[in-house]
C-alpha cells in the first residue's frame, strides 16, 4: 500500500534521509525502529509532505506522492499523527475533530465523533474542553481521533506512547489494535520495540537515515545483535 | 455636563470606523502572520469604488445600503487577486519582506487610483436623509453617526458567528494556531488564506465606503488609515478581534474627549495610548504572547565578513566616489550627496535590525530629530553647521535611548509598531507645534557656511562622514559588543545565562543607530537648506526599510548597496515617469518575490556557488 524507494531528505545542507526504503502492505502494521535522531520523524514528515524530499519515490496506492502538497496527500487517504501532538489548544475537542473531518471514503465505514468516543471514552466526557486544558494522554488520543476523522486508509503514528503513563500506554495499544482490526494500515515509529511488540507485524530498523534491517517482529526478537547494535534497550 | 453624551456618541461613531478598518487587518494577521501594509490602500479603494457606485445609484437609503455592500464585495474581489498574485508567494519569506511586498502594493494602488479617479478629492453628495439629525440630550446629533455606531457591534457579532459557528471559522482559528498541522489534516491552506484575505479586504472596503458621508475619497486615506489601524490592532492585541473592538472604543472615545479638552493633542494622544498600553501589557489588551505560527523557520541572518574580492570592489567604488566631483556635474552631485545620506540612513537601521534584531517602522524619527536639532539650533541660536552636525547625533541618540528604555522588553512586530507610533508622535509634534518648528512650512534657510556652499566640498564632507560612520558601525559589529548583541538577538535567555545584559545591549544599539541616523538627517537638512515634517513621515521610514531589505540583512555591505540602488532607482524613476510609484511598487514586489534574501544576499550566494563549483 505504501512503498518508499530511495528517499533522500535534507534539512538545509544536512543530509538526513539517505536512500531510505521500506514497504507497508495493506492492512499491515509496520514499525520504524531507531534511536533518537535516527530519522523516523523525518521519514514520516517526508511522506505526508511537511518536509520536501530531495529525491526518491513514495508510492501510495500505486501513485507517486513525493513532493505533493500535504493537504493533497492527506486527502488521498494518508493520516498523520505527529510526535509532539499538536492539538489546537484553543479549540474544543469537538472543534479539533471538525478540523480533521474529510468526506467518507469508499469502502470504509466513516468515522464520526460518536464512533471515536467509543474508541476513546475519555474524549467523550470532555467534548467542550479546549485542547490546551487536557492531559498529555488525552491530547494524544485527541490527535489520533482527529486524524481518523479524515477517514484515512493508512495512518502514520509517530511515537504515540511517548511520555505517557503505563496505564495510558496500555489503553493506547488497545485502541491501535482495534484500529488494526478494522483493517486500517499502520506505520508506527518507536525508539524501542516494547510498545510495538503486540501491535506490529514487521519492523524496519533505521539508523542515521538509512534502513539497516527489516523483517518480521519474530525475526527481530530472535536477532540479539540487531537489537543491541541499533536499538536503545 | 450636557455635552458628555453627544461627545461619547461621537467617540463611539469613530470607534466603529476604526473597528471596521482594524478588524480585517487583525484577522489577516491572525491567520497569515502578515502585517498587511496595503490594508489602508484597500480601504482607500473602498472609498473610491464606493463613490463611483453610490453616485450612480438612486439616493434612497436602501440603494445606499446596496451600494455599500457592492463596494465591499468589489474590494473583497480585489483582495482575492492581491492574495493570489502577491501575498501567496511570500508566506514563507521573513516577516519584513512580507511587509515590504505589501508596501509595494501600497505604491501600486496609489498610482492606479490616481490614474483611474484623478487627483482631486471626491466628496459624496449627501441626500437629505444622510444629513438628518436626531435630538440627543438637548443637542443635535447626526443620524448617520448613529448608524455607524450600530454597525460596529453588528459586524463584530457577525464575525464572531462566522468564526465560532461555521466550519470555515473553525479551520481559520485552527490555522491561526498551527497552519502546518491544518494542512497535514487535508485542508487546503491556500484557499483558506485567500478567503480570509478576501474577508479582510471586504471589511476594509466596507469601512472605506461607509466613511464617505463624513469624509471624502482622497489619495491620503491609505497611509493615515494604516497608522490608525496599526495602533488599534496593537493596542487590542495582534490577532484578537474582541481586542480590536475594545481598542477601537477606547481610542475613539479618548479622541472625542481629547479633542474638546486639548485640541492639539489628538494625534499624539492616540499614540500615547498605544505606548502606555504596551508598557503595561506588552501583548496588547487581549493579545497573547506571540508564538511563532509553526512553520519550518528560516534561520536568522548572520553577518559575515565580505570575501576579499568584494572588498577590493568596495575600495574601487570608494575611490570612484571620491573622484566623482571631477567626473560629474552639479545635479548628479546632489544625487550622490543624497546617496551618502541614504547610506547613513540605511546602515544605521541595519545596525539595529540585522545584528540587533530590532525592526523599525519609524526610523525616520531619528533622521527628523537630527535634522530638527540642527535646524532649530541654527534658527533660534544661530549655531554654526559644525555645532549642528554634532548636536544632531547627540539629540537623536539621547531620544532614542529614552525611547529604548520603554521598548527594549517588547519583541518583534510590537516593537516595530511602537517605533512607527513614536515616529508618528515626532511627526505630529513637528507638524503641529507651529510656533517652534514652523509646522508644515518647516524651517527654512538652514544653509551650510560659505566654504561648504558649493556642491563639491559639501559632497566630500557628506561622503567622509557617511563612509566614516559606516566603517565605525562595521567596527562595532566585529568588536566584542557586536558579538554580544548578536548573541542577545539569537537567544535572549541564553545570552542572559552567560551574563550578558540584554536590555543594555539593545538600548546601546538603539542609541548608536539613532545617533548615526540623526547625523544623516542633519547632513540632509543643510544640503537642502531646510527641515520639514516630511522628513519624519511614514513613507520616509519605509524608504529606510526598503533600502535595508533590498540590500539584505545578512551582510554589512547590504544596506549600503541597498541605499545606492534605491537612491538611483528612485532618481531615475522620478525623472522619467509620472508613474514612478507604480513602477517602484512593481519592482519591489518582484524583487521580494524573486530574491527573498535581498540583493546582496543573492549576489553573495551566486558568488559563493560559482566559487565552490
Ligand atoms: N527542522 C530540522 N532542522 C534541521 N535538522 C533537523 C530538523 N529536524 C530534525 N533534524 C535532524 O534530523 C535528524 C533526524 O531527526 P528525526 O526527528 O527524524 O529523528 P527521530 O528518529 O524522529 O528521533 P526521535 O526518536 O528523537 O524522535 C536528527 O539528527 C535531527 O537533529
Ligand atoms: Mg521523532
Amino acid at each position: 500500500m505504501l512503498a518508499v524507494h530511495g528517499l533522500n531528505t535534507h534539512y538545509g545542507r544536512a543530509h538526513i534521509l539517505q536512500d531510505m526504503a521500506f514497504e507497508v502492505g495493506a492492512g499491515e502494521a509496520m514499525v520504524l525502529l531507531g534511536r533518537n535522531g535516527a530519522g523516523k520523524s523525518t521519514a514520516m514528515k517526508s511522506i505526508i509532505g511537511l518536509v520536501q524530499p530531495t529525491s526518491g519515490r513514495i508510492l501510495f496506492g500505486g501513485r507517486d506522492i513525493a513532493g505533493e502538497a500535504p493537504h493533497r496527500i492527506a486527502r488521498s487517504g494518508l493520516g498523520y499523527v505527529p510526535e509532539d501532538r499538536r492539538v489546537f489548544a484553543d479549540l474544543t475537542v469537538m472543534e479539533n475533530l471538525e478540523v480533521g473531518r474529510q468526506p467518507a471514503r469508499e469502502g470504509l465505514r466513516p468515522w464520526t465523533p460518536a464512533r471515536l468516543f467509543e474508541l476513546f471514552p475519555n474524549l467523550g466526557r470532555m467534548r467542550d474542553r479546549p485542547g490546551g486544558r487536557m492531559s498529555g494522554g488525552e491530547q494524544q488520543m485527541l490527535t489520533i481521533a482527529r486524524t481518523l476523522m479524515g477517514n484515512p486508509r493508512l495512518v502514520l503514528l509517530d511515537e504515540p506512547s511517548e511520555g505517557l503513563a503505563p496505564v495510558i500506554v496500555q489503553a493506547m495499544a488497545e485502541a491501535i489494535l482495534a484500529l488494526k482490526a478494522e483493517g486500517l494500515t499502520i506505520l508506527l515509529a518507536e525508539q524501542n520495540s516494547h510498545f510495538a511488540e503486540g501491535i506490529a507485524d514487521r519492523a524496519t530498523v533505521v539508523e542515521k537515515g538509512r534502513a539497516v534491517w527489516s523483517g518480521t517482529m519474530a525475526a527481530l526478537r530472535a536477532d540479539e545483535s540487531v537489537r543491541a547494535q541499533y536499538l536503545a534497550l | 455636563m450636557s455635552s458628555i453624551l453627544p461627545q461619547l456618541l461621537t467617540g463611539l461613531a469613530t470607534a466603529s470606523s476604526l473597528f471596521l478598518i482594524s478588524a480585517g487587518l487583525t484577522i489577516i494577521f491572525g491567520v497569515s502572520r502578515i502585517v498587511n501594509f496595503s490594508h489602508g490602500s484597500l480601504m482607500m479603494l473602498g472609498a473610491y469604488i464606493g463613490w463611483s457606485i453610490l453616485t450612480r445609484l438612486p439616493r434612497e437609503p436602501e440603494w445606499f445600503a446596496l451600494g455599500i455592500l457592492a463596494t465591499a464585495l468589489a474590494t473583497a474581489l480585489i483582495g482575492v487577486v492581491l492574495e493570489m498574485a502577491v501575498l501567496r508567494r511570500v508566506y514563507r519569506s521573513p516577516e519584513l519582506f512580507q511587509l515590504l511586498a505589501t508596501f509595494g502594493v501600497v505604491l501600486i494602488i496609489q498610482d492606479v487610483t490616481l490614474l483611474l479617479w484623478g487627483p482631486t478629492e471626491l466628496p459624496l453628495p449627501r441626500p437629505r436623509w444622510l444629513r438628518g439629525f436626531v435630538e440627543v440630550a438637548g443637542s443635535r446629533f447626526p443620524l448617520y453617526d448613529l448608524v455607524l455606531i450600530a454597525i460596529g457591534p453588528l459586524v463584530l457579532g457577525l464575525l464572531w458567528l462566522a468564526l465560532n459557528r461555521t466550519r470555515w471559522g473553525t479551520l481559520v482559528r485552527a490555522a491561526t494556531l498551527d497552519r502546518e498541522m491544518v494542512a497535514a489534516l487535508g485542508v487546503d491552506q491556500r484557499r483558506l488564506f485567500t478567503s480570509v484575505f478576501a474577508l479582510g479586504a471586504g471589511l476594509a472596503g466596507l469601512g472605506g465606503a461607509l466613511s464617505l458621508p463624513n469624509a471624502s475619497a482622497n489619495l491620503g486615506i491609505d497611509l493615515s488609515v494604516i497608522a490608525d489601524a496599526f495602533v488599534v490592532v496593537v493596542v487590542g492585541g495582534l490577532g484578537s478581534l474582541p481586542g480590536a473592538f475594545l481598542a477601537s472604543v477606547l481610542i475613539g472615545v479618548l479622541q472625542a474627549f481629547g479633542i474638546v479638552l486639548v485640541p492639539k493633542i489628538t494625534l499624539v494622544l492616540v499614540f500615547l495610548v498605544m505606548a502606555v498600553v504596551l508598557v503595561f501589557r506588552p501583548n496588547g489588551l487581549l493579545g497573547r504572547p506571540q508564538t511563532e505560527a509553526r512553520e519550518a523557520t528560516v534561520a536568522a541572518p548572520v553577518v559575515r565578513p565580505a570575501p576579499p574580492a568584494l572588498r577590493l570592489l568596495g575600495a574601487a567604488a570608494l575611490a570612484l566616489a571620491v573622484a566623482a566631483p571631477f567626473i560629474v556635474g552639479g545635479y548628479y552631485l546632489t544625487v550622490l550627496t543624497d546617496a551618502c545620506v541614504a547610506i547613513l540612513f540605511a546602515a544605521s537601521l541595519h545596525f539595529m535590525m540585522g545584528p540587533g534584531g530590532m525592526a523599525s517602522f519609524g526610523h525616520a524619527a531619528w533622521f527628523g530629530i537630527g535634522a530638527y536639532a540642527a535646524g532649530l539650533l541654527l534658527h533660534w541660536a544661530g549655531a554654526p553647521m559644525p555645532l549642528g552636525l554634532l548636536a544632531a547625533p547627540v539629540a537623536a541618540g539621547i531620544v532614542s535611548g529614552l525611547f529604548g528604555w520603554f521598548v527594549v522588553r517588547l519583541s518583534g512586530v510590537y516593537l516595530a509598531m511602537l517605533t512607527l507610533a513614536f515616529a508618528q508622535i515626532a511627526w505630529a509634534v513637528s507638524f503641529q507645534w507651529v510656533e517652534v518648528t514652523g509646522g508644515d512650512n518647516g524651517l527654512l534657510g538652514v544653509w551650510p557656511p560659505d566654504w561648504a556652499r558649493d556642491p563639491r566640498p559639501y559632497y566630500w564632507m557628506a561622503l567622509a562622514l557617511s563612509v566614516g560612520v559606516a566603517l565605525l558601525l562595521r567596527r562595532a559589529l566585529y568588536a566584542p559588543y557586536g558579538y554580544a548583541l548578536r548573541a542577545a538577538r539569537d537567544s535572549a535567555p541564553r545570552a542572559r545565562a552567560i551574563g550578558l545584559d540584554v536590555e543594555r545591549l539593545r538600548i546601546v544599539a538603539l542609541v548608536i543607530a539613532g545617533a548615526a541616523c540623526g547625523l544623516g538627517g542633519a547632513i540632509f537638512a543643510y544640503g537642502k537648506g531646510g527641515v520639514f515634517p516630511t522628513y519624519i513621515s511614514i513613507p520616509h521610514s519605509v524608504e529606510a526599510l526598503l533600502m535595508v531589505l533590498l540590500g539584505g540583512l545578512q551582510t554589512v555591505a547590504g544596506p549600503i548597496i541597498g541605499a545606492l540602488v534605491y537612491t538611483g532607482l528612485a532618481d531615475i524613476l522620478v525623472r522619467s515617469t509620472d508613474l514612478w510609484r507604480l513602477v517602484l511598487g512593481a519592482v519591489i514586489v518582484v524583487l521580494v518575490v524573486a530574491f527573498p534574501e535581498g540583493i546582496a544576499g543573492a549576489v553573495r550566494r551566486l558568488w559563493l556557488r560559482g566559487r565552490e563549483a
